[in-house]
């Protein structure tokens, strides 16, 4: 098993993906932003959150690349520290979405049954709220904080992983293989794991990905109403807030976090859809 | 189709009733009461004014009473009243923002599938062309704008640079000395840049799935049949292909209801439209729960009735499906 996902990956996967030089650029941005989170503090020669009040709303210059905010502080040190929340929040919401989706998705689609009715169900439930709402609520009664808001914004994000999950498994459950290792006795527990899992996997890394972009935009626009990242934390969405407040006077305040934002959540989605084309059997010659 | 009706509609109770289970949860999670908050704006208030009222709202009572309780209120369609100052029926409020929401988001969408169905179209037709590319790059960067930030920067641009638009509120202060046309007129400048935003967020996704929905029906040999047949190219494209790639589309409608429900928070609360998203974040930003709660319950209800609406033209539409 092991070696044929190792030989699929050489053999088939990374030329095919390597060809997409969309994809690829993508998937350099964004090693790029996980080099820029672990070295911000190397990088940047202003602390970003060292108040100047002799450079308040400077625009940008030698000095500072990005201009300065409100309380003279550096935006580009801002902007490269921003980076490590966008980078926390999109992996660990994306980590408790994809672990509860999968989890769900293999109970509904292994068992059948009332576990699926009432599973699925609660799918269609959830996808009926209006997210950003409930996300919002929730927030804002429980205090905001980094941790929350990765928990919230996970706990909301699991159904569309549940449903392709689901829709695996149940195609894997009548493989032969799936037959033989119930002959030779194996317990439940280790087809889903052993068997069924590891081969449901491959949509549910494209869900990933692209979910990594919507996580980001998600916590940004949260940061942007004062309900995420709380200043004087530095994260994309909360820089762009004091960009709303002076957009008469700084232009710079809003540009810059925007771009970064734009970016980041663009070389995600390349990076997913290469994945894609580069995973999808339609496509393989 | 009238078993098929019967049956999606059996199906509303459960979800509905899962609705207002996981909204009664989600709301009594938060550590904190309402009474708190009247509290902590006035310390005067002592220990038997605040038993009072949290007894007049009903807060002492066990939390499945309350749901209880709630939930027969909700059977009348009664709301119950704000924690605000105004004290009045969440339903009357609810009512008077939600014209302002619904409209603005029918006139998004109309935009936004007016222009996603001939750009999906180009790019499908002209497949892997410069044109092709082309729109999928532009679509590939629309998709990772985030609205807020493109709503900052068109009033900078159009409100603060050109001066061209106003920036906030639906009307210019003293509208109501204008005449007819007047008032149309500055309502409409009031609406460009809010509906501008809102149908830009989803237009990228729109039209990449009309692009790849268009590109399986091109495939099929009933294509091939009308070009062998010596139709135009025009007439194969837009009358035979596009009809049978509209069909997905209209689920996608129904899907896309909770996502532009909840993006008017942000633009509504950006260019301060008094609409649904406005109430929303005013109502969780001072812990008023019955408008949260109701709000919540009537957009999720109106998403499951959209879904509802989208699955039954869709049978109307497809005939293999009201068949079976």
């Amino acid at each position: 098993m092991q070696m044929l996902k190792t030989s699929f990956a050489y053999a088939v996967f990374w030329p095919r993906f390597r060809r997409n030089r969309l994809a690829v650029a993508g998937g350099a941005v964004v090693l790029l932003l996980f080099a820029i989170s672990f070295f911000a503090p190397w990088f940047v020669s202003h602390h970003p959150s060292s108040i100047n009040a002799w450079e308040v709303l400077q625009p940008p210059t030698w000095q500072h690349w990005f201009g300065t905010d409100e309380l003279g502080r550096d935006v580009l040190a801002r902007v490269l520290f921003g980076a490590r929340i966008s980078l926390k929040v999109g992996f660990v919401a994306v980590g408790i979405a994809v672990a509860l989706g999968a989890v769900v998705g293999l109970i509904a689609g292994y068992y059948g049954g009332w576990a699926d009715t009432l599973l699925m169900r609660l799918v269609d439930i959830m996808l009926c709220f209006p997210t950003f709402f409930l996300i919002l609520a929730v927030i804002a009664f429980l205090q905001p904080s980094i941790w929350i808001i990765m928990v919230v914004i996970g706990l909301t994000g699991w159904m569309g992983v549940a449903r392709l999950v689901r829709a695996e498994v149940l195609a894997i459950r009548e493989m032969e293989y799936i037959m033989a290792a119930r002959c030779i006795g194996c317990s439940d527990l280790r087809i889903i794991f052993r068997h069924v899992l590891p081969n449901a996997l491959s949509p549910v890394l494209v869900a990933a990905t692209l979910g990594v972009a919507g996580a980001i935009l998600t916590e940004s626009a949260l940061s942007f109403l004062g309900i995420g990242v709380q200043p004087p934390t530095p994260s994309w969405g909360n820089i762009l807030t004091s960009g709303k407040d002076y957009i008469e006077f700084a232009w710079w305040l809003s540009l810059f976090p925007g771009l970064a934002i734009l970016i980041t959540v663009l070389s995600y989605n390349l990076l997913g859809e290469g994945i894609r084309d580069a995973l999808d059997p339609r496509t393989l010659r | 189709m009238i078993a098929y009706l019967l049956r999606r509609i059996a199906l509303l109770v459960p979800l509905l009733f899962g609705i207002t289970l996981i909204t009664f949860t989600v709301i009594h999670l938060a550590p904190g009461e309402p009474v708190e908050m009247q509290m902590a704006m006035n310390p005067k208030v002592g220990k038997e004014a605040r038993e009072r009222l949290q007894k007049f709202y009903g807060l002492d009572k066990p939390l499945h009473v309350q749901y209880i309780t709630w939930l027969k209120q909700l059977s009348q369609l009664d709301f119950g009243r704000s924690f605000s100052s105004d004290n009045r029926p969440v339903l009357d409020k609810i009512k008077e923002r939600l014209p302002v929401t619904l409209s603005l988001n029918i006139i998004a969408l109309l935009i936004e599938f007016g222009l996603a169905i001939p750009i999906g179209v180009m790019a499908a037709v002209h497949r892997n062309t410069l044109l092709d590319k082309g729109i999928t790059v532009v679509v590939f960067v629309g998709f990772a704008v985030p609205t807020f930030w493109l709503a900052l920067l068109l009033m900078y641009f159009f409100g603060v640079k050109l001066n061209w638009l106003p920036i906030s509120g639906l009307h210019t202060l003293g509208y109501e000395s204008y005449s007819w046309f007047g008032r149309l007129w500055d309502l409409a400048k009031h609406l460009i840049l809010p509906i501008l935003v809102a149908s830009f967020g989803s237009l990228a996704g729109v039209s990449r799935y009309m692009r790849s929905a268009m590109l399986q029906v091109i495939e099929q040999e009933y294509i091939t049949t009308a070009r062998a047949k010596g139709l135009s190219e025009r007439l194969v494209i837009w009358k035979h292909a596009l009809r049978n790639a509209l069909l997905p589309l209209i689920t996608l409608v129904g899907f896309s209801l909770p996502g532009l429900i909840g993006g008017s928070v942000i633009f509504e609360t950006i260019f301060a439209i008094p609409g649904m998203g406005q109430l929303f974040y005013q109502g969780v930003m001072s812990r008023d729960y019955p408008v949260v709660m109701g709000i919540l319950v009537i957009g999720a209800g109106l998403t499951l009735i959209g879904n509802l609406l989208a699955d039954l033209s869709y049978a109307l539409a497809d005939p293999r499906i009201r068949q079976s």
